[in-house]
């Protein structure tokens, strides 16, 4: 099939406001970064959608990039011709003698669904479709009108500068274009949720920044590499993507001595949370979001919730939190972090975890033994100064930045595990080795 | 010294030499250890995975890295025919396969399976109508050279593929060492299950090659140990030869438009020259579609190949006579026999292949050069032939 040009629907942003034009933009940025190895296709803004004029690139190749613009509800595969009767005719006869050579000799239910936008334009939409219509059945017998639920509606757009034709409309994913509803820090483990809350706060047009906490060396390197492999793939969505990584090994060691084997669990979320929402603070970010699912594990029960969510006093955004275990592995086989997040590398929540975690903590009693640890607060603001973050771009390599945070930058040099070997080979020697 | 040698071996690029150094300076750790140092090690790996992939355009977690030509056709065919033994007991293959499918087939031969070696024409391909009558319900493995590596026959490989998507429960493999960079490849399209290369072949390092294993395809590894390459193949990762052969074959596949125009052009010349001269036998095919452009196989009947061999090197010229693999047993060539060509000339091939750097003066010297040997050689020609 022959097409045109692409048209990308925008979802419910279109009842927006004033904020419309902002939302409108973000994803017209977002199609042209994808579209930018594709030197053809010509991309416009209209009044609640986005024009792709494709001068010959295969749609096969581009549309199931753009499926991934959050904001875009559908896609529609458009034929054009001028706003002209004849050439409508003409134009929608040749469609549709395309699309019959791909029916065989089935019969194939049909209808026109003109709509004359362009009111100076002489024939009216009922009448349109009459005119479009016959003689399309005149030429091929195998159709029939099915006004209700038509196998193919052939839809006519009478627009100024030209009519669109178009019965193809392929399903994108919608939401919200990419940040345009703020930022929160996502709490990335490796497993199989927390990408995919990734994943639906970036669709809801939240711009994300990811923190992983890593026990260092109870945890291992490639627990730290498939992390940021996950978050190379949310980037893949978000164009650029930061990744805190925090060493957590003094707090997490510190909880296996205190006694109270069954709430290690929820001391250590509780001093997740804290650390995360501190570089939140440091980062504007408004919320946290987590892949949470209810009553998935001990720390995801409604009483383990309620005590760790007390320790932070910023919104707790939890995405997958009514949803089944299948329906997240779905959606993570969907966006490509299945097949990292089953890799067996021991990340901290499964670390010390004891055999019977608490299912219902007591908040009064988990205040108390978070006052009796010695220096806890000070520890949590030394994992916070020593977190060392990398910035992951779309299609690029990880990039260590030095984003010195707070104070002493040499001293985070020293002990941040990334930087514990001497790297003997540079990435650009690396690069010239590929 | 003028090479034409290139089937059995190719020199490497610069690049290529320089990474291997490196690499082998800088990332000697073992990609399976846990600390970070052989994690470094196993990022190149994972990378030289992905350029291969790309270059082979297919996924990353289809490729197997091993020694060489030779392991991959083993670990294919022993591997194939060891998990599909339940289900059957024919594999088909050609006559004129290099020794590392031929000997492997004969293995399985000695070992309870049959083996149906298809004939091929006397351009060296085989027939679809041979390898449709050879299909029975016992046939697990097809096992067939894409380009062959004495004469430079180019199997229908596409061709083949297609009658064996109405066999899906039969497995696919081809040789490809002399193929790629030299003809189009496209393994998905074909419905390639396993396809072999070897990186000295595309001026790479020796001691490293790939084995295409298209995903869902299951097969037995030949040795037993460690779990390197999804179990497939243990032992440790030679890490700088998977990233230099990555590099050679992308740089290979960067050069193959301008790389086939040119060796086509220079294999014109010589076959130009070997007419002329009219003791010589071309047994390449002269149509592009059926030869490889950078082999030129012919004969001198009644005349011992090694003398020819010799008599070239005393020109500073350096080419072969069978395989490299079969080169030092004196009988006919099995491939040459099985393309009908008889005893003598069958004894007497000499095996030109060339490079796209090479130039057409190169080409003139080589044929003057045979020019001179021939007539050299012709009165001792009786002689030969009585023997």
């Amino acid at each position: 099939m022959n097409y045109d040009m692409l048209i990308l629907r925008f979802g419910e942003i279109t009842i927006k406001g004033k904020n419309r034009t902002r939302f409108e933009n973000t994803a017209l940025n977002h199609v042209r970064r994808l579209l930018a190895a594709f030197p053809e296709p010509i991309v416009r803004k209209e009044y609640g959608r986005i024009y792709v004029e494709l001068h010959g690139v295969d749609p096969a190749l581009i549309v199931p990039k753009l499926q991934n613009v959050f904001g875009i509800n559908s896609i529609c595969l458009v034929k054009r011709a001028d706003t002209d009767l004849e050439q409508i005719q003409a134009i929608a006869l040749g469609f549709m003698t395309e699309v019959m050579a791909a029916q065989g000799d089935r019969t194939v239910t049909f209808k026109v669904s003109a709509r004359r936008v362009w009111k100076p334009f002489p024939h009216g939409s009922q009448d349109m479709n009459h005119l479009v219509g016959s003689p399309i059945l005149r030429a091929f017998p195998a159709l029939k009108v099915d006004v209700n639920h038509p196998e193919i509606n052939l839809h006519i757009e009478i627009r100024q500068d030209g009519t669109y034709m178009y019965h193809e409309i392929v399903t994108a994913v919608g939401g919200f274009p990419l940040g345009s509803n703020g930022k929160a820090m996502l709490l990335l483990s490796g497993g199989i949720d927390s990408p995919v809350a990734g994943w639906s706060a970036l669709r809801r047009g939240l711009e994300i920044e990811c923190v992983h906490f890593h026990s260092y060396p109870f945890t291992s390197e490639r627990a730290q590499q498939k992390v940021l492999d996950l978050a190379q793939v949310l980037a893949g969505f978000a164009g650029k993507i930061k990744v805190h990584m925090v060493p957590f090994t003094e707090i997490q060691t510190k909880f296996t001595q205190v006694g109270h084997d069954n709430l290690i669990i929820t001391l250590m979320r509780r001093s997740m949370l804290r650390i995360a929402t501190k570089l939140a603070e440091q980062h504007r970010a408004m919320a946290l979001v987590t892949g949470d699912s209810l009553g998935q594990v001990a720390s995801q029960t409604l009483g383990s919730m309620n005590v760790i969510g007390k320790a932070t006093d910023i919104p707790m955004l939890r995405p997958l939190v009514m949803m089944d275990k299948n329906e997240i592995i779905e959606i993570s086989k969907n966006i490509g972090t299945y097949d990292l997040s089953i890799l067996p590398f021991e990340d901290c929540c499964t670390l010390f975890v004891p055999k019977n975690p608490s299912t219902n903590p007591n908040l009064r009693m988990v205040e108390n033994i978070e006052a009796y640890i010695e220096g806890l607060d000070e520890m949590i603001l030394e994992a916070v100064r020593n977190t060392e973050t990398v910035v992951l771009q779309d299609g690029l390599d990880a990039d260590t930045e030095a984003e010195a945070k707070g104070s002493i930058p040499e001293h985070e040099a020293e002990n941040t595990p990334a930087n514990s070997i001497v790297k003997e080979s540079s990435k650009e020697l690396e690069d010239s080795w590929f | 010294m003028l090479y034409f040698d290139h089937c059995a071996s190719t020199p490497p690029f610069d690049e290529v030499i320089q990474t291997v150094s490196e690499v082998m300076k800088l990332q000697y750790s073992n990609p399976s250890s846990i600390h970070q140092a052989g994690v470094a090690a196993e990022k190149l790996v994972t990378r030289a995975r992905e350029v291969m992939a790309s270059a082979l355009q297919v996924q990353p977690n289809e490729i197997l890295f091993t020694s060489g030509a030779t392991e991959s056709n083993n670990l294919a065919i022993q591997g194939a025919a060891m998990q599909k033994k339940s289900r059957g007991n024919h594999i088909i293959t050609t006559g004129i396969e290099h020794a590392s499918v031929y000997e492997c087939c004969r293995l399985l031969e000695r070992r309870g399976f049959q083996v149906t070696y298809l004939p091929v024409d006397s351009s060296g391909r085989i027939r679809i109508t041979d390898l449709r009558a050879a299909i029975t319900e016992q046939t697990i493995l097809v096992s067939i050279m894409h380009v062959n590596n004495e004469v430079g026959s180019i199997q229908p490989i596409e061709a083949i593929g297609e009658v064996l998507k109405e066999y899906p429960r039969i497995l696919f493999h081809v040789d490809g060492v002399q193929g790629l960079g030299k003809v189009p490849v496209k393994l998905h399209e074909w419905g390639v299950d396993l396809y072999s290369i070897s990186a000295h072949k595309l001026r790479g390092p020796k001691g490293v090659g790939v084995l295409y294993c298209r995903e869902g395809v299951q097969i037995q590894p030949l040795f037993a140990g460690g779990e390197q390459e999804r179990g497939l193949r243990a032992g440790t990762l030679n890490v700088p030869n998977n990233v230099a052969m990555a590099k050679a074959v992308r740089m290979t596949l960067e050069r193959q438009e301008t790389a086939v125009t040119k060796l086509r052009e220079l294999r014109q010349h010589l076959i130009q020259g070997i007419d002329s001269i009219p003791e010589l036998v071309l047994n390449s095919s002269r149509n592009l579609e059926e030869g490889a452009p950078h082999v030129v196989h012919f004969s001198y009947p009644g005349m011992k190949p090694e003398v020819i061999i010799h008599k070239l090197e005393q020109h500073g010229i350096v080419a072969s006579t069978q395989s490299a693999c079969s080169s030092k047993d004196l009988k006919p060539s099995r491939v040459l026999l099985a393309m009908g060509c008889n005893e003598a000339r069958a004894s007497g091939g000499i095996r030109i292949s060339m490079d796209a750097e090479q130039s057409i003066e190169d080409i003139v010297k080589l044929a003057e050069a045979l020019r001179i040997i021939v007539k050299e050689l012709k009165p001792l020609e009786k002689g030969q032939h009585r023997r």
